[in-house]
């Protein structure tokens, strides 16, 4: 028999998405959810450092499933993207969407110019202001992407845990009972627990990566949740809730949070003061806050403040100018004497 | 530029390669453009066109370290700003005060800012204080070029060392020089037209062992001596309420002291000085 020196298109394509399923599929599951504070990252992950969940930018976090090395550089080059754009533009000019955007064109461009597709699966999660602005973009090593509502699950038996997590999730849920709807459907098809032969009743805190993306914090929402913290949120301690959700960070030195204090003058990185170039100042109705205390809009209303009544301040009064330091100088004169 | 970042194949390919946790180069590989001192300088001094930033002075005390800035941009013999700020956290755990050509100044510490949080999203951990203090020199050696033209860079540059060891002060001041040169100091440092007066100050009213509020105090005040004597440094202003910006980074990070807090600092040293003028019958 001849070989076969032609094949179509189709099949070429199918192959590739064949392959590259397989490879996801032998990976353990991964969920995005919202809550009601913002969005949580739940990996089946054993390891402390391999990282499948993973910050991109102030308001947007990364999860990923398959191949560690192949969704790691698709991960350092969203942070990339997001610093350069960042920085020559403005930090508020960097959106899920324009990340999500670039791993399609690079999901797409890789599954149909090269021979082996990534074997990843990848999801953009941005936290806005309010529950409703949240956004997840799922995307599938052929490029597809996808907005999802309430989470995205993705894996090796996504299938599996989607069943599982649309029976179980609620729109609104707190941290806790977030973690221990994701935990459960995680657990429900995970190998190590004792339905499907494992040794636990369900997945254990050193089995699980945990970060949320907490529309709360000031700039940089990501925030991991590990160690003590975790194992307290998932024995439904409350106490730990508060260390996790409040001003406490709970990994204080290793994986210190940048954020900017307060006061730090727009443009240099702090969203709560934002370089509004002149333009749409956020408007001061923002400032009745939700239950939740301070929202990020609320914090852009009553920041920007304090800078804008600056200048009036310096600006109104360029008569008297003179005045005032002729008043100050006299006590400046007189302190030549010895100091203390 | 949004075409060749996000374009039509998505990251380019130096995106997508592994080549280190670096922004600054990152940037000097993509974009060299954005980059502060990559940049041709005009062959003119131009020392008077451009705003300069003054007086910086940093101190440590019991539990980590303050710095503080005036509030005063000159640009020649005008005065070009009585508001701006010259004194940033750099990330949670330290902090940068610029003197010198204000604008070059300040993308310099946007640039600073990005590069650290870079590193820590990259590579999933904060760089440690030594290293941070060795990328703002190699930035300040990048500017030599446009600082041999009148617009010098001359950052201090404060943080807290979380791997200090026990009995050691964590707080820790590195100075700069324009070559990027870099110095650890020992218990206080300045930088600026008016460091000369504040070092003087501080000299006599800093000791070690300090408590938060005694070095707070000391350094308000040399702010207030360097102002006394540098026409280029801004005193505490009343009027306008404006008041030196103070940071104070210990074990919880970096905070920015409250206005209020330094206003009643100022006025108690303002006070304390006009009675010790009228003991004396001044």
């Amino acid at each position: 028999m001849t070989m076969p020196y032609y094949a179509s298109a189709e099949q070429v394509m199918r192959d590739r998405s064949e392959y590259a399923r397989k490879g996801i599929s032998r990976g353990r599951s991964v969920t995005v959810l919202t809550y009601a504070d913002g969005v949580l990252l739940i990996a089946e992950n054993p390891s402390s450092t391999l990282h499948k969940v993973g910050e991109i930018y102030d308001r947007i976090g990364f999860a990923a499933v398959g191949r560690y090395s192949e969704f790691e550089s698709l991960r350092v080059a969203g942070v990339r993207l997001a610093d350069v754009r960042g920085y020559s533009y403005n930090r508020r000019d960097v959106t899920g969407r324009v990340i999500a955007n670039a791993y399609a064109q690079t999901l797409g461009s890789i599954f149909t110019e090269q021979m082996k597709p990534f074997e990843v699966e990848l999801c953009v999660a941005e936290v806005g202001a309010t529950p409703e602005s949240d956004q997840l973009y799922r995307l599938t090593f052929d490029g597809s992407v996808v907005d999802e509502p309430d989470f995205v699950v993705m894996g090796g038996q996504a299938d599996a845990v989607t069943t599982n997590l649309r029976e179980h999730f609620q729109p609104g849920m707190g941290l806790v009972e977030a973690l221990a709807v994701g935990v459960a459907a995680l657990s429900a098809v995970s190998a190590s627990t004792q339905a499907n032969g494992g040794g636990h009743a369900s997945l254990p805190a050193e089995q699980l990566e945990v970060a949320v993306l907490d529309r709360r914090l000031p700039k940089r929402a990501f925030r991991r949740i590990v160690g003590a913290a975790l194992r307290g949120l998932l024995s439904d301690d409350t106490a730990a809730d508060d260390a996790v959700s409040g001003e406490t960070t709970p990994e204080p030195a290793s994986h210190a949070p940048s954020a900017p204090a307060p006061g730090t003058p727009p443009g240099l990185g702090d969203p709560s003061a934002v370089d509004t170039a002149g333009g749409d100042r956020p408007a001061p109705d923002t400032q009745p806050a939700t239950d939740t205390g301070s929202s990020p809009d609320a914090q852009v209303g009553s920041d920007t403040e304090p800078a804008a009544d600056a200048e009036p301040a310096a600006d109104t009064e360029p008569a008297a100018d003179a005045e005032p330091a002729a008043d100050t100088e006299p006590t400046s004169d007189t302190m030549d004497g010895p100091t203390a | 530029m949004s075409e060749q970042i996000a374009g039509r194949s998505g990251f380019p390919p130096a995106y997508l390669d592994r080549v280190g946790s670096s922004f600054t180069d990152f940037l000097g590989q993509t974009a060299p453009d954005l980059l502060p001192g990559r940049r041709p300088v005009p062959q003119v001094p131009m020392g008077d066109i451009a705003p300069h930033g003054t007086t910086i002075v940093a101190a440590t005390y019991d539990g980590g370290v303050l710095m503080g800035g005036d509030r005063r941009a000159t640009m020649g013999n005008l005065i070009s700003s009585r508001d701006i700020e010259k004194v940033y956290a750099a990330d949670s755990y330290s902090v940068i005060g610029i003197a010198g050509a204000a604008g070059i100044a300040i993308e310099m510490v946007r640039l600073y800012q990005v590069e650290l949080e870079h590193y820590e999203k990259i590579e999933g951990m904060t760089m440690s204080l030594d290293g941070k203090a060795n990328r703002l020199a190699a930035m300040i050696r990048g500017n030599l070029g446009a600082a041999m033209q009148g617009l010098a860079v001359v950052p201090l540059f404060a943080g807290f060392d979380l791997d200090a060891a026990a009995g050691v002060n964590p707080g820790r001041i590195f100075s700069y020089d324009v070559t990027g040169g870099n110095y650890e100091e020992r218990g206080y440092a300045s930088v600026g037209s008016g460091s000369l007066f504040a070092r003087g100050s501080l000299k006599k009213t800093w000791r070690p062992g300090l408590s938060a509020d005694a070095a707070t105090r000391s350094l308000v005040e040399a702010l207030y001596d360097a102002a006394d004597d540098d026409s280029a440094t801004g005193g505490p202003d009343a009027v306008r309420r404006l008041y030196p910006i103070l940071y104070r980074i210990d074990a919880e990070g970096a905070v920015r002291l409250p206005d209020d807090e330094v206003a009643a600092i100022a006025a108690a040293i303002t006070a304390d000085r006009s009675a010790g003028a009228e003991n004396r019958g001044a």
